[in-house]
Order: structure tokens, then sequence, then C-alpha cells
């Protein structure tokens, strides 16, 4: 653990850096590559939504001493789909079986009276609608609606809109992820799931802005100096804030974690897992989002800002100039221009020291 | 979540933190709260406890038929009434073709739910034509006067002078109609429910759909009121059945336990024109519970106009009645035109009662009538086990992030373990006292939310430390690293939950039901997190500060500079080992 510790100590000082503007396109290319698998699974497989949303069957048994999880293996043997079973206050159980219809309802009650051992007659079936109608399900994508627009607006007045932009393209992403995973694994879409991929909507903007806060902070005066370009600073600050993301991720994710792979894996909790792993997936996906997605488009855009091309080119050509004084055999290694993606590659080991050395030069006043 | 104890924050109690004492008076203050209104657990949801189902029937009816449209409407509605702020847990869903099944978790008062769900709250102002109290009560003196005079209230406000009833004080001061306490909120002419008997309103009752109603002719009408009888249960309930909005008709009453007959004219306004209704207790004519409402534009209009109009009139002809599923619930009288766009319905009501007739009226009233089929236990949705693995998984976890935050912050970790435990008191305390308070239910997917939440609290602190670190690496000892660190962390902690809380609040405005249950538990625990980071983790890591133990860098306080690497740039010497021994003295970076 001190080796963490280490880490962060290291991180600080720029000693070893992770460059991830310069691997953006990489990172940018996975994540490409797993949402199109979550589109497509998504349009292949469809979502395998729970009866709170398409409604379904439900048959209530005579008084019986079956169990009611012995009720619930019936009547996945019978249906091929999980059962939500309930016992009644007279010794009744009601089983809910999702997407029924009256035919498939009446086979499945016949089984069911085979397996209690009951006469066909003495279930009674009915088709059920869904508790979670298009009514809840309009307004939430109505809310949903209203508050990405808020937060956009939010994000573009607190930082700016290139990072609204960001954090949207980031928290698009995370979502994807999520759900294609859900058509992938199969797992029936419930309430739960619909709250999971909210908290996720949450936090996925959550880690976000507390990443860009540390870039706006570093960036500040970004253009009165020469010494760095706007993605080396915006990477330093991705490695600045690197352990406090690791260490958020840990704590956030083991206890999900807990839920899915213990609670759900070992103990056999079944209906926990299709909340823990949308939380799961949503989680990860949301830390790793912040740093590998959202951070180089900030960056990627902000390129495109002329003050900022203007200070790339001023920091190169300095820099040009440094290195043909100092070597003059190697004078120029390709255009200047043409080389600003191999650039920050080599700023870890290279340029830190330039740069560690404009965070001592500046008074500590300045940070307020 | 964590048992609310405070125990670790009493170590903390010393000198200066003022906030800090402020937090733990609030947790003591409270979980005394808690333990006095006897809810020391949250209200759990269906699907952790199981609750009522209550199976409800669609009659056919004159007007709208049953189809799938005006039953969904009806789930609407049932759904809001019974899950109004969407923290209830109740689910609302149609079984076949005309039935409806309502489930509400345990503890909820099911009494209330199934008079809520039940009812119509069909609800008409209608013009009385004609009053008379019926049957062998005890000597009504009928002339009651029109008490309380029309008050000198800048607005208007139509002082109720019913019959029989002793004067009541004259309404005063409210821009608004007030009327004599007459009858009681619950009661139906269509939409009865046994629900309904078992309720405290002394008028409910089953009833039949009868013949009556829907006379065209004014004499077949005078008629009706003349034969009508409404001490009898049975014409109380069938009086007026049928009658259209815009015919005359006829009605029941009751006021101080007599009751009377009611000649009405059509109806003037109608309860769709009421924008939002909320129970009010009313101190200053000590009416007790009145529901006032507000209408819209519309219906503010012809309010004002027909109450206008009804202020010309001899009495009884100067009073409206305002009819709720066919019964006179009350009938002010009118002084001068209303304008307001506001009115009051007081009854003898309970709270409960104006309540849930707020309630109704806001969410408007159903389409269909319904009859009560059968009311029966369920059990949670999710076994027993299951839920005990699902929380023994969960605990595994939390361990699991204990042990990760002590490895890795050693000393410091005490600071953010007792400020997750002092977010998990108030969270448990808050989530216990909200349950008889706005009937809020933790449900498992609120409770997997709260177990992410802790992802989000702990980053708050998370984002502290790493900052103070960072002071400390610059080469600060640690009281000035404490306060330099702490309003930059300050703002970020701040920015970023403001995002969550803004998720929150819009989600919970606009959505209904388990999102917006889901909303107000956000909210909450984001709430929460700012609370505690203030109020409790900077007071307590100040404190900290002054003692030797972390302020001179203990190998295991996790703010020894040396393993934190304040030393300057020996970049390459240094060896992978934390603990290193050397000069302590932080180099100015």
């Amino acid at each position: 653990m001190s080796k963490l510790g280490n880490l962060g100590a290291r991180l600080h000082r720029g000693e070893i850096s992770y460059d991830f503007i310069g691997h953006r396109k990489i990172w940018y290319g996975i994540s490409i590559l797993i949402t199109i698998t979550a589109i497509l699974g998504l349009a292949v497989r469809g979502l395998n939504m729970g009866i709170d949303f398409q409604g379904g069957a439900v048959f209530t048994t005579p008084a019986t001493s079956v169990s009611v999880s012995q009720a619930e293996e019936y009547a996945k043997d019978a249906s091929g789909h999980d059962a939500v079973v309930q016992k009644l206050g007279d010794n009744k159980l009601r089983i809910q079986i999702a997407g029924m219809d009256t035919q498939q309802s009446d086979k499945i009650k016949a089984e069911l009276a085979q397996d209690f051992k009951v006469d066909k007659e003495s279930i009674a079936a009915d088709l059920v609608g869904p508790s979670w109608g298009d009514q809840i399900a309009n307004k939430a994508w109505q809310g949903l609606a209203i508050f990405m627009i808020l937060v956009v607006i939010y994000l573009a007045i607190a930082f700016e809109w290139r990072m609204a932009v960001a954090a949207l393209v980031a928290l698009i992403h995370d979502i994807t992820i999520t759900t294609g995973i859900y058509a992938l694994v199969g797992f029936e879409v419930t309430p739960g799931t619909v709250i999971g991929l909210l908290t996720i909507l949450g936090y996925s903007l959550y880690d976000t802005v507390v990443v860009f806060d540390s870039l706006k902070e570093q960036t500040k005066d970004i253009t009165k100096q020469t010494k760095v370009t706007y993605s080396e600073v915006a990477n330093r600050s991705i490695n600045g804030t690197l352990v406090r993301s690791i260490n958020t991720t840990v704590v956030a994710l083991l206890p999900v974690a807990g839920l899915l792979f213990i609670g759900g894996g070992f103990l056999g909790a079944g209906t926990l897992n299709d909340i823990s792993l949308s939380l799961f997936v949503g989680l990860a996906a949301g830390a790793y989002s912040s740093i590998f997605i959202a951070t180089p488009l900030v960056a990627d855009l902000k390129e495109r800002e002329p003050q900022i091309k203007a200070l790339r080119k001023r920091v190169l050509a300095k820099r040009a100039q440094a290195a043909s004084e100092e070597e003059l055999v190697e004078a120029r290694t390709g255009g200047a221009g043409e080389a600003e993606d191999a650039t920050p590659a080599v700023v870890g080991p290279r340029h830190q020291p330039a740069a560690r050395g404009r965070g001592r030069g500046r008074p500590s006043g300045k940070r307020r | 979540m964590a048992a609310p104890k405070k125990g670790r924050s009493a170590s903390a109690q010393s000198k200066p933190g003022r906030s800090l004492a402020l937090i733990l008076i609030a947790i003591v203050g409270l979980t005394g709260g808690m333990f006095a209104s006897g809810h020391t657990t949250p209200r759990l949801g269906i699907d952790l406890a199981g609750g009522t189902s209550i199976t409800l029937e669609a009659k056919a009816d004159q007007g709208s038929a049953i189809n799938k449209a005006n039953m969904d409407t009806a789930v609407d509605i049932m759904n809001r009434r019974v899950n109004g702020l969407g923290v209830s847990e109740a689910e609302v869903q149609t079984q076949g073709s005309r039935n409806i099944i309502v489930n509400i978790p345990k503890g909820t008062n099911s009494e209330e739910a199934r008079a809520q769900v039940g009812t119509t709250a069909k609800l008409y102002f209608r013009p009385v034509l004609a009053t008379e109290p019926t049957g062998a009560a005890a000597n009504p003196s009928p002339s009651a006067s029109p008490s309380g005079s029309g008050s000198p209230s800048p607005s208007a406000s139509a002082t109720s002078g019913d019959k029989a009833s002793s004067p009541s004080s004259g309404s005063s001061g409210s821009p608004s109609a007030s009327s004599t306490p007459s009858a009681s909120a619950t009661s139906q002419g269509r939409a009865v429910t046994d629900a309904l008997k078992a309720d405290a309103s002394p008028s409910a009752s089953p009833s039949a759909s009868s013949s009556a109603g829907a006379a065209t002719s004014q004499a077949k009408l005078q008629a009706q009121y003349a034969a009508l009888d409404c001490s009898k249960k049975s014409a109380r309930t069938t009086a007026g059945d049928g009658a259209k909005p815009s015919d005359p008709t006829v009605g029941c009453g009751e006021n101080k336990g007599v009751w009377y007959k009611y000649l009405l004219g059509p109806a003037a306004v109608d309860g769709t024109e009421v924008k939002k209704a909320r129970a009010v207790y009313d101190t200053q004519n000590a009416a007790g519970w009145q529901v006032t409402m507000d209408f819209n534009g519309k219906g503010a209009k012809k309010f004002a106009d027909i109450t206008g109009k009804l202020a010309q009139n001899q009495s009884p002809q100067n009073e409206f009645g305002i009819v709720l599923d066919g019964e006179v619930v009350s009938s002010p009288y009118v002084s001068q035109a209303i304008t307001g766009g506001q009115a009051q319905i007081s009854g003898s009501f309970s709270q409960e009662e104006a309540q849930s007739l707020a309630n109704m009226l806001s969410y408007g009233a159903l389409p269909l009538s319904f009859e009560e089929q059968s009311v029966t236990t369920v059990t949670a949705a999710l076994g027993g086990e299951q839920l005990h693995a699902g929380l023994l998984a969960g605990a595994i976890g939390l361990a699991l992030v204990i042990i990760y935050l002590v490895a890795y912050y050693r000393g410091l970790s005490l600071i953010a373990i007792a400020s997750l435990l002092v977010s998990a008191a108030l969270t448990y305390v808050i989530m216990s006292l909200l349950g008889p308070t706005i009937g809020f239910a933790l449900n498992l997917p609120a409770v997997c939310g709260a177990i992410v939440a802790i992802g989000i609290t702990a980053d708050s602190f998370i984002v502290f430390f790493e900052r103070i670190r960072d002071e400390i690496r610059e080469g600060r000892s640690l009281r000035p690293a404490v306060e330099r660190a702490w309003p930059r962390a300050r703002r970020t902690i701040l920015v970023s939950d403001f995002v969550s809380f803004l998720a929150a609040a819009v989600l919970f405005i606009v959505t209904v039901g388990k999102v917006q249950g889901f909303a107000f538990t956000l909210g909450l625990t984001t709430v929460l997190d700012v609370v505690v980071v203030f109020f409790f983790t900077k007071p307590l890591m100040t404190l900290a500060a002054r003692r030797p133990f972390f302020a001179n860098g203990h190998k295991w306080s996790g703010l020894d500079p040396k393993s934190l690497g304040a030393k300057p740039p020996l970049r390459r010497t240094r060896r992978p080992a934390g603990p290193v021994s050397g000069p302590v003295d932080p180099k100015e970076a």
C-alpha cells in the first residue's frame, strides 16, 4: 500500500506519468469499439424487460404448503423466465411472470397445476399490466432531458462549453455501455436496473466534474506562459488526480462488487444481480470515461481554440530552439507542426522538470 | 447501514469544533426524535417487507366505458394518490381488463390508502336550490341565520351559514370561502368501497347503483327531492346517482349529526378545474382541518361568476353545495363574489381525511368507479434469505472499504471512517423519521443507491485528503496544509455535489413514481454529504492536525512527509519502500 502512497508522491512530482492525452486515440478506439458492441447488443438481442415494464401473467394458487422458493423454481421451469412469488395472507401464492400472452399463460397454468398437484381450474390466471407504466417512463425521459440541458448549461457556466460537451459525451458513453451489457448478459430489466442507471448518471457526471475541477485550476493562466501546452497540463492534471480517482473508484466499487460477486454469485441472491450489475459496470465505466475520454476530449477541443493553438506554437518553437541550441546536430526532427501528436508522448521524462519549474516559480500566493 | 452510533465522534468533542458540537447535537437530537417517535427503523418497501394488496374492480358506470385508456388513467391517478411524493413505494397495476391491483408496503395506513384509491373523487360546486333537514333527528333549527357576519376581509369571504348549526365564527382575513364544519369528508355516491366503512368517516357505506337521477323534468326532480329521506343510509348513497353534471340533482349532506337533503342546480365549477388542493389547519376560526383549493384560470372565473350570482340570492339559495361523489360535503353561503380563485372546504375533518381529500382533488377524479374486491397481505417480493445474503455481501464490501482506507490512509482513515459513520447515522435516522412523516419507504434499489452514496461521500474525504497530502508534499507542515487544502477541496466538493443535487432536484420535480423516490434518496444523500464534510470532517481534521501524532507526521498517521515523498527532487534514488529513515525537515518546494 505504501507503494501506492509512493506512487502518489511520484505522480505528484511528475516523475512518473502516463500519457493519457498522447495515447488518447487508442482509448477512443477502445471506447468506440465497446460502445459499438453495446449498441449491437442492444440492437440484436434487445433488452429483456421485466414484468414491471411490459406486464405479464399472474397466477394465484389455492392455499398450499409449497414454499416460496420452491414455487419460484416451478415457475421458472414452466416458463423459462424469472418469476416473482409472493405469499398471500391466506397461504395462497401469487406468481408473476413477465411477458406472457394468454396462450402461454394457459400452458404455464397447466404445468403449475401439475407441480403443485392441484386442479388446473383452482389456479387463477390473469394478465397484469405494467406497474411501471408509460406515464412513469415518459416523465422519467422528460426529467432526464431537462436535467441534461440544465447540467450542460451549468457546466458551461461553471467551467466552459467544451467541458460540458465532453462530460455529456462521457455520460452517454457510460450509459450506452451499461445498457449494452444488460442486453448482452440478458438480465431482466427491472425498476431496480433503471434506478441503478440513474445512479450511474449521477456518479458519472460527479466523477467527471471532480477531474475537470482540477483541470480548470491547473489551466487557469495557461496562456501566460510558454513552457507547456494545454494538452500537457491536462495530462498532468489527470495524473495529479489519479490517486484520488483510483481511491474513489475502489471505495465505490468494493461494496457493489460485494453485492454482485459475493451476494449474487456465492450466496445466490439472484435478484440483487440486476441492480448490482448495472451499478458495477456503470461505476467502472464512469471512472474510466472521466480520465480516458472526457479529459482528452476537452484537450482536443481546446487545442482548436486560436489562443491555445498559438500557445502550442510558441511552446514548440521555444523547445525547438532550446533543442537546437543544445544539440546542433539534431536540428529539428520533422516539422514542428506535424510532430504535435508525438510531442506529448515524450513529455514525461524530458520536459517535466520544466513543468515543475513552472509550479515552483509561481508564488504560492497565487494559489488562493 | 451502520447502526446509529455516534461513539467515535465523542473523542473529537473538545475545544474549537463548534460545528462539530453542532452536528453532534443534531445527531443526538434526531436520534432522540427517532426513539421518541417510536419508529426506529426505516420503513421498508413492498419488495423487502411485503404489505397489503388490494384488488379493485371497475364498475360499469354511466358515461365512461371500461376500456384500456380509462383503466390506464385510473392506474395513473391512483398511483399519484397513494404515492404522491414517489417515496412510499406503493405499486399500482392493471390486472385483466377490469381490475386494478394496488400494493402498499407494510406499515402504511392501509385504511387510508384503500379510501384513497377507491374513492372516485368527482367534485362539483352546485348552487343550492332548496334544502331542509330530514329524518327524526333532534329538532334542528332550520332557520339557522346566516351566522358569522361576512367578515371585512379584503377579498370577500363566504361565511358559512349552514342551517341548524350554531353560528360558526365568521371567517376573517382569509381570501377564500370558508364554511362551517358540515359534513364528513369521505363520502361517496357511486364509487363506494367497503374500505370507507372502516374509515373514521361516519358516512361511508356501500351503494348499489340505482335508477335514481337522470330525471329530466323539474317535477320529477321535485318529487324526488320531496321523497328523499337522507336519514336512511340507502337513500343517501343513491341520492343523485347518475346525474349528469349539467343537470340539477338532489343530494344529502350531514352537519353535526343531522342529515340534510339538498336540491342542487347544475354544476357551476368542476373538480377538474382545481389546480391544486392542500390540507391546512385553520387556526383563525378554530375550524379544524380544512382543504383549500386553487382553481385554474377557467375555474377561478367560473367560481367568481357563480359566487357573484349566488350572493344576490336569499338564503338558502345563496349557498353552494360542494358535492363530492354525490354527497354534499359542505354548503357555505356566499355574501359576495369570490374572485381570488381559491376556495375552502371545511368539515369535521381529521388531519388524514383532509390530507387525503386534498390529495384526491389535486390529482383529479378517477374516470371510472371502482369496487374493492379483495384485500390481502402479501409477503416480500424478494425472499428473506436473499435480502440477508445481500446485506451480508454489502457488509463484506464495506469491511473491504475500511480495510482499504486503513491500509492506504493509515491514521487518516480514522477520520474517514468516523465521517462515514456519522453520515450513515444521519442517513439512517433521517430515513427512519421520514417513514411516518412523508411515507418514505426504502426499497432494494434505494438500499443499493445508499451503498453507492458511500462512494460519493468517501470521495469528498479522499479529495480533501489528497489535497492535504499535496500541500505536505509541497513542504508545508500539517496545520497550514489543512487550511490551504480545504478551500480548494471545498470548491471541488461543492461543484461536483451540485451536479448530483441538480439531477436529484430536476428528477424529483418532473418525474413520478419510483424515479421520484430515487431522486429523493439521491438528493438526501448529497445534502448529507455536504453537511458531513463541512461540519464534521473538516473540523475533525483541524482538530487532528493539532495532535502531535498527525502534526509530526507519525509513520502511521498517513501524513508522514517522508513516505509522502515531501522530499525534493532526489528522484532516481528513492527506494520503493515507504518508511525510510532520514531527516524530516520538509524542504521548501
